[in-house]
């Protein structure tokens, strides 16, 4: 009998899996529950790119594409990176399309980390930053983001996070699972940090279009980070494409020519049919974009509403779709409250420390859902609410 | 208002609550602003979309052509009246084209709507000619497509 926790590589065994893995075994394998923990939009792709793909399909368009991806789509995404967000990225040479925003980030890490740099992430945040950091050979550096700051990174704590180690910082906005955003003058502090000083930012932007206030701002785009940045980015959330695996990066050439070679050797190409409906999406999809997002928003405002009303404290997310409620008063964990409302009123919603220890005392509620389920759900939320209250729990 | 016709043609059951939570505004205001557009005939009514396919309910559903003679003074107007008082007709339209009515009947037979043309329809006065032609299946419907909601198979991502 082999030992396999002798032979299989160490840097694989020593990640962690999902400190969570409990609560989502139960929630797996339970029927009958309300859910309002899904990380994707409930909208189907757009017919007309639906169609597209269908059409490249039917005309045999079913080689490999050069590693980068079709010239035309890298052509379009540098059109409608300039059109919606004022970035300038060359297609030929400063874009590659990937595997869904996920690969964009890994190809950012590897290319960037050498065995021991340091990782600075921001938590609580989407999982997978500090495994690909730590797979990468780097050190992942947790700074945890605090709800009195909005749940955005400041100078202070950056400052505090840096040592002659650090050679990147994650930028998780619009973030998942707070939905909090960071803007132009949030931004321009953290600039002012990073300047003159050899550190590099990878800005996970996959959220960008999903803002309710103002446009999302890239961090590329203030003075002197242009050429430290990492942009991942897809189409995953902007145009309710997740299972279509299509994301990209932006980046200058030189740090561009080095994940193409990653992107070469690991993955060859983004799948061809994908590509094809990202070219129909980036010409055609802005209305789509604008369509969802004030669905989207509709929701945010009725479940932040409603949240308040039913005693939660909340706040108010502009980004993503997601709240992210303090459920601290309650006196549970956030695994214990979650536990608690999945067993007891069959509704699913994700513990905080999903997303890092610190996110322990909230739970992140996704509003992907009809205005009728999301009101039915947390109906069921206000009566668990409520019984927590008569147990004498509630502070 | 235009947003909030917007969300009721899209989902009548959305109540002024949600409407006012939803889009930032008194829920007074937006009572008022739906009785004012029920009052002036722009909001007409609230309707379940029923797909009787699915039901035991025999029914049956016929798209008419007509051409007719329009009359002095009331042009079309008389003869659209007399066709949209019947409850059987469920749309009436003036049409550019081949011919000048369309008019959209619901019963419950084949025979119950070929009697409705034949006895009802085609004697109206200035009437000239009618075509009739039956529903075979119906995909889509006021936005709606007919088919049974798909179950929700998204995964718990995180």
């Amino acid at each position: 009998m082999i030992d396999y926790d002798k032979h299989l590589s160490k840097t694989v065994q020593n990640i962690s899996p999902s400190g969570i893995r409990k609560f989502f075994d139960i929630l797996d394998v339970m029927e009958n529950v309300t859910s309002l923990t899904v990380g994707q939009p409930d909208f189907a792709t757009p017919w007309h790119i639906r169609e597209a793909a269908i059409d490249s399909l039917s005309a045999g368009k079913t080689y490999y594409t050069s590693n980068a991806g079709l010239a035309a789509l890298r052509e379009e995404i540098a059109k409608y990176q300039k059109r919606r967000f004022s970035l300038d990225y060359n297609g030929a040479s400063e874009i590659i399309s990937t595997v869904g925003g996920s690969e964009a980030i890994d190809l950012a890490m590897r290319a960037l980390i050498d065995p021991g740099d340091e990782v600075i992430v921001p938590v609580p945040s989407f999982v997978c930053y500090g495994p690909i950091a730590s797979l990468a050979g780097g050190v992942p550096v947790y700074v945890e983001l605090e709800e009195k700051d909005n749940f955005t990174l400041t100078p202070e704590k950056l400052e505090r996070a840096i040592t002659p180690k650090t050679k990147l910082l994650v930028l998780p906005f619009p973030n998942n699972p707070t939905g909090s955003i960071m803007g132009r003058d949030e931004l321009e502090k953290i600039a002012e940090v990073l300047r003159g000083r050899d550190i590099f930012v990878l800005s996970d932007e996959i959220y960008a279009e999903l803002t309710y206030k103002d446009r999302h701002v890239s961090i590329a785009s203030l003075e002197g980070m242009r050429e430290r940045t990492v942009i991942a980015s897809g189409f995953s959330k902007a145009y309710a494409m997740t299972g279509w695996r299509l994301g990209y990066t932006l980046a200058p050439k030189e740090i561009t020519k080095q994940m193409l070679k990653i992107h070469q050797y690991a993955i060859m190409c983004s799948p061809t049919t994908s590509q094809y409906a990202g070219i129909e999406a980036l010409k055609f999809g802005d209305e789509d974009i604008e369509y969802m997002k004030d669905e989207y928003d509709r929701r945010r405002l009725y479940i932040v509403n409603r949240l308040k009303n039913a005693g939660f404290e909340c706040y108010e997310p502009l980004g993503a779709f997601y709240v992210f409620p303090n459920i601290g008063k309650f006196g549970l964990t956030s695994e214990e409250f979650c536990t608690r409302l999945l067993y007891e009123d069959r509704l699913a919603i994700v513990p905080g420390t999903a997303f890092g220890k610190c996110g322990e005392g909230y739970a992140r509620i996704s509003y992907a859902y009809s205005v009728k389920h999301i009101g039915e759900a947390i109906d069921k939320l206000a009566e668990f609410a409520q019984k927590l209250i008569r147990e004498g729990r509630a502070k | 208002m235009d947003i909030l016709l917007e969300m009721l043609e899209k989902d009548a059951r959305l109540t002024p609550e949600q409407i006012a939570i939803m889009t930032k505004k008194d829920k007074g205001d937006i009572k008022a602003a739906i009785d004012a557009y029920e009052k002036d005939g722009i909001i007409l009514g609230y309707k379940a979309l029923v797909n009787w396919d699915k039901t035991e309910r025999e029914y049956i559903s016929a798209v008419i052509e007509l051409k007719v003679t329009p009359q002095k003074e009331r042009g079309f107007e008389k003869i659209a009246e007399k066709i949209y008082n019947y409850p059987e007709v469920r749309d009436l339209y003036l049409m550019s084209g081949a011919y000048d009515f369309q008019v959209i009947i619901e019963g419950r037979t084949l025979r119950e709507v070929a009697s409705f043309v034949a006895d009802r329809l085609a004697t109206i006065d200035g009437v000239i000619s009618t075509a009739t032609h039956f529903v075979l299946k119906k995909y889509k419907n006021n936005g709606c497509i007919f088919k049974t909601p798909e179950k929700d198979e998204r995964v718990n991502t995180i």
